[in-house]
């Protein structure tokens, strides 16, 4: 155990997924080294927008990787989500090869031997060549690996938790008429969710659970630094500080990181030196996604200015 | 290490994490990558692999930091051996130079922990307590009531009988020492008892909660103490959870056999219609229609109340519920239910109709007066009382029409069915016209009593 100093390698995860732009929290770099050191799926939970989606596609853009993305919702069946039969290109074919069938057939003495040829072909029509590969079949497929999102598997039915079990523990699929499908090369897989309904035990035994909550402020305002590179030091700081403070609210639907990014675009676009009461008002819709949220944050919006600036000036 | 991280697990479960064997052999794998060099990585590693929720993150957290925050028990020692010398074996080398230096001379043909607590040597000490606390298998407490013994057990392994002894001898020889000692033995005492509680608080939180749930679960609801109304509440709301999440699930069921035309000619028209993917009929069901009719009076009104905060708490499995009160007359109390919280409410229903007499005619005339109209072909009709009329008039022909318009009539009564019919109960008239009578006079039985009605619509 002493030639391994998990600390670098997972420094190594952070500083890479930071390349891509993505700040990374410890724990978050952890579960992407573990994920990759003992094989398994990740599974992330957290509200809308703290980057649940970003994270499978900086990991994909940091390994130089293909992305293969699930999108779920409700009806999602294994005809879309792993293979499908191509019933047009069976059927033509047959059509095609009518004539040829019967040329071959054509010597056989005997309806016995005429079956016993027909054997010899194998099962044409059912094989690779007349397979549709949907994405999970496409991501065992990849020579070289790749990074499969599924993405807000709450979404889906529970059948279909079910249908993914076999490939989230033994990354393999088995086709009916094909037989089983193992990976090339094991995927890295992320499962998101919202939450919106409890997962199975099952899907969440073979899954690190990994839950993406709203960043601490300093992590907070290096996200924003990476992503809007134009913001000015003490703009940022009074945004990131005016958000928390608004996290504090009750409301309906809290604003989250995408909606930070959002508004420092707005606010760089505005060309803002600092944040000003006015700018604020005009743009807190940008923020918040309900008029009854903007209507209780309103009357606030001047203490929490207040409040940034100070923490500002002494922090 | 791998002793340890057993006791972690098994403190874990007793945090309330349930972990299965699977699951821990995925921590040992990965905490095998991560090593134990850096706590932080490792606590993450474990809320990674362990914990599955966002409760479980958080009670995980804190079992970590308890876990963790004492000395780490020395290897374990080997069996047979007295512990103390076991002990002192790994450790002299260390300590020897310090306890020649400053030791007392006539500490010498003393036992090892007279010698130990003499010294005050607060490291040697804890690691000692440590191991003759895991040669006691302490990790295996499970209820308060074995404090003692565990305590007891870890002194033995100490060594007490020998310091008993070298007490008895100095009380003669030099009483001075003699008292040194038994002040410091006192001290050992405690941090043994401490020791112990801790490992409590870590290995037995679970069992003495379900112990205590257990009992409680099978307590006659009318007849709990006050102090218990607390935790009752809060079992009946473990309770409604989990028939949430038993019958929150989709009610959608396939039924093959019937063909459904439109769907299966949309799904196939990329190949011309020819169908080769079928889609089939499925059958919705209904959420369940609740209709509660609830007996406040005397010694039902407790069984009344845990009974409306259940089905109250059955948001997402029930679509509707309206519940009526009464004892003399009968008011309906959906809104006040909804609006307040258990305490209030109660408070309020039972200020507005409680503490009458009975009287299970008048109260269903009442109903039919005004709400008959709630009553739907779906609905099922819950009446919960003891069917104890006063000898008034009982109206059971009110209630043979509750039950032809409702698609199930259930009593449920918290008395024993020896009871029924004797005395002013009107339990024999009432019940012909039942779909269904059941004794409910506990959690457990409430529990199954709403199960079943809620399970009728699935």
């Amino acid at each position: 155990m002493a030639d391994i100093r998990p600390s670098a390698s997972i420094e190594a995860v952070e500083s890479g997924l930071a390349a891509q732009g993505y700040i990374a929290s410890r724990q978050i770099a952890t579960a992407v080294y573990l994920a990759q050191q003992i094989e398994k799926p990740i599974l992330v939970e957290g509200p809308a927008g703290v980057g649940k989606t970003e994270l499978a596609k900086a990991i994909a853009a940091w390994r130089g990787m293909k992305m293969i993305r699930l999108q779920c919702y409700e009806g999602l069946d294994e005809a879309k989500a792993l293979y499908e039969w191509k019933y047009a290109k069976q059927l033509l074919y047959t059509q095609i090869l009518k004539d040829k069938l019967g040329e071959v057939l054509g010597g056989a003495p005997t309806l016995e031997a005429a079956l016993n040829q027909l054997h010899d072909f194998g099962d044409v029509f059912f094989s690779k060549e007349f397979v549709e590969p949907r994405p999970l079949l496409q991501a065992l497929e990849q020579p070289a690996g790749c990074v499969l999102l599924i993405d807000e598997i709450d979404k889906s039915d529970a059948e279909f938790e079910s249908l993914l079990l076999e490939i989230l523990s033994d990354f393999q699929v088995t086709i009916p008429e094909l037989g089983t499908v193992v990976a090339v090369a094991p995927p890295t897989v992320i499962l998101t969710s919202n939450s919106e309904r409890d997962l199975g035990d099952a899907l969440k035994r073979r899954c690190l659970h990994l839950h993406i909550g709203f960043p601490e402020q300093k992590l907070e305002e290096r996200i924003v630094e990476s992503r809007v590179p134009g913001i000015s030091q003490t703009l940022r700081k009074q945004m990131v500080n005016f958000i928390h403070e608004v996290r504090s609210l009750d409301l309906k639907k809290l604003p989250s990181v995408s909606e930070t990014i959002d508004w420092a675009r707005v606010l760089v676009l505005l060309q803002a030196p600092e944040l000003g009461h006015e700018m604020v008002k005009d743009t807190l819709n940008v923020l918040l996604k309900y008029e009854a949220d903007i209507e209780a944050t309103m009357p606030q919006v001047s203490t929490f200015i207040a409040k940034a600036s100070r923490q500002n000036v002494f922090g | 290490m791998r002793e340890n991280l057993h006791r972690f697990f098994r403190a874990a479960r007793g945090a309330g994490v349930r972990l299965s064997p699977a699951e821990s052999i995925d921590a040992m794998r990965a905490v095998s990558k991560v090593g134990f060099t850096d706590r932080t990585i490792l606590r993450d590693t474990f809320l990674l692999t362990l914990a599955k929720t966002q409760d479980e993150k958080k009670a995980l957290g804190d079992c970590f930091d308890l876990f963790f925050d004492r000395p780490e028990p020395q290897s374990p020692p080997e069996d047979g051996k007295p512990n103390g010398q076991d002990a002192d074996g790994s450790n002299a080398s260390s300590d020897s130079p310090s306890e020649t230096s400053g030791g007392d001379e006539q500490a010498e043909g003393l036992g090892e922990l007279a010698q130990m607590l003499l010294a005050q040597d607060r490291n040697q000490i804890s690691a000692t307590i440590a191991n003759a606390a895991s040669a006691a298998s302490l990790s295996d407490i499970r209820y308060f009531t074995q404090r003692g013994i565990f305590s007891g057990r870890i002194l033995d392994q100490m060594g007490i009988q020998r310091l008993r002894d070298d007490l008895d001898n100095l009380a003669a020889t030099n009483p001075a020492l003699a008292e040194r000692l038994t002040n410091a033995l006192d001290g050992l005492r405690g941090t043994v008892r401490d020791t112990v509680s801790q490992a409590l608080m870590l290995y037995g939180r679970e069992e003495a909660e379900n112990l205590r749930n257990d009992i409680l679960r099978n307590a006659p609801l009318s007849r709990i103490e006050p102090r218990q109304v607390e935790q009752m509440r809060h079992l009946i709301r473990q309770i409604a959870r989990r028939l949430r999440e038993r019958y929150s699930k989709p009610r959608k069921r396939q039924r093959r056999g019937h063909l459904d035309v439109r769907r299966t000619i949309r799904r196939n028209a990329a190949w011309g219609g020819v169908p080769f993917l079928t889609a089939w009929k499925r059958r919705h069901r209904d959420r369940p229609k609740i209709v509660a009719l609830c007996d406040v009076s005397g010694s039902v009104a407790r069984v009344s109340d845990f009974f409306l905060l259940l089905i109250h708490s059955l948001h997402e499995v029930v679509d509707d519920v309206r519940s009526f009160a009464f004892s003399g007359h009968l008011i309906e109390v959906s809104d006040i239910l909804e609006s307040k919280s258990p305490e209030e409410a109660m408070a309020e229903i039972m200020s507005k109709v409680g503490f009458g007499s009975s009287d299970y005619g008048s109260s269903l005339a009442d109903f039919e007066d005004e709400w008959m109209s709630a009553i739907t072909p779906q609905t099922t009709v819950i009446v919960l009382g003891d069917a104890r009329s006063n000898n008034l008039d009982p109206r059971a022909d009110i209630l043979r029409r509750i039950a032809e318009r409702s698609k199930r009539l259930v009593w449920l009564n918290p008395e024993g069915r020896m009871a029924w019919g004797w005395g002013d109960s009107e339990m024999p008239r009432y019940s012909t016209f039942c779909t269904v009578v059941r004794q409910c006079a506990t959690a457990k039985q409430l529990e199954r009593a709403v199960s079943d009605i809620v399970a009728s619509y699935q």
